[in-house]
């Protein structure tokens, strides 16, 4: 079975933003020898509407999303809600920030955040004497 | 697939995030989000005039990914993702899942309408990872204005 979008919790630093609402966005991790790649679900929102801020190894996302229907919307059948995404980790890794880069494609972020150069693992000959 | 020790740094890592997810988001709402035994996609559906409409939230699929048909009053929606996740296809040996939540993989979801529709005229459009589907009421369904004469 596969898993729906999560319902909304309350963001940790949810008093310093208005609303304080937020939809965790479902992600995959995954670690390469030369980055850490990040897949986050962020149906509804569209490419303008995501910052992305990476400091002091706190990723944090933020997307924002328009309601689409009125609020005397009436639904024979609701399953999801709308609203923004918002979601923190902690990356322990060190990151090549001035490198991170974005893509969105099909409510779909991918962030590539590369490894800093000099922790890629490196090949040493073993010189046989 | 290589077997690693606990201490390789990897683990660290892995170990360290899953620590700090666990400070970020309390257990209860963790719990929550491990959603069991409902199906997929979730689906909203409304009523406006002459015509019903459905919205699935279906990220990471094209449009040539999704299949819909309609039959009667019955929707079916379907996935066919590539068998190749997006994390792996860029060519590179992909060597750990730090995390894995997104869904994998094909479905099918039926849904009955409480109407029966004109399947001739069923649109559908997908914009950044969500589906809208309009479908207008067949002719039959439609609501009908009944004149009174006053003799």
């Amino acid at each position: 079975m596969r898993p729906c979008r999560s319902t909304p919790e309350a963001a940790p630093d949810a008093t310093k933003r208005s609303g304080g609402q937020y939809y965790r966005p479902s992600v995959d991790i995954v670690e390469r020898t030369d980055e850490l790649t990040l897949l986050a679900e962020m149906p509804g929102v569209k490419p303008g509407e995501i910052d992305i801020d990476f400091k002091d190894g706190l990723l944090s996302i933020t997307g924002r999303v328009e309601q689409r229907q009125g609020e005397d919307t009436h639904y024979l059948l609701q399953e999801f809600g709308v609203g923004d995404y918002y979601r923190t980790f902690q990356i322990s890794e060190h990151i090549d920030t001035g490198r991170i880069t974005a893509e969105f494609h099909n409510g779909v972020l991918m962030l590539h955040l590369p490894k800093v150069e000099t922790l890629k693992p490196r090949k040493i000959a073993v010189q046989v004497g | 697939m290589m077997r690693r020790g606990a201490n390789h740094p990897v683990y660290q890592l892995r170990d360290e995030m899953d620590r700090l997810f666990n400070g970020f988001f309390p257990s209860a709402a963790r719990a929550a989000n491990a959603v069991s035994g409902r199906s997929f996609p979730a689906m909203n559906v409304w009523e406006h005039g002459d015509q019903l409409f459905v919205e699935a939230e279906v990220p990471g699929l094209t449009g040539q990914q999704i299949e819909i048909s309609v039959v009667g009053n019955s929707l079916t929606i379907q996935g066919n993702p590539p068998a190749v996740e997006a994390a792996s296809a860029a060519g590179a040996a992909v060597e750990t899942f730090h995390r894995r939540e997104r869904a994998v993989g094909g479905f099918t979801r039926s849904i009955a309408l409480p109407v029966e529709i004109d399947a001739e005229q069923v649109s559908a459009k997908l914009e950044n990872g969500v589906l809208l589907i309009t479908l207008p009421k067949a002719e039959k369904a439609k609501p009908r204005k009944v004149q009174v004469n006053v003799t």
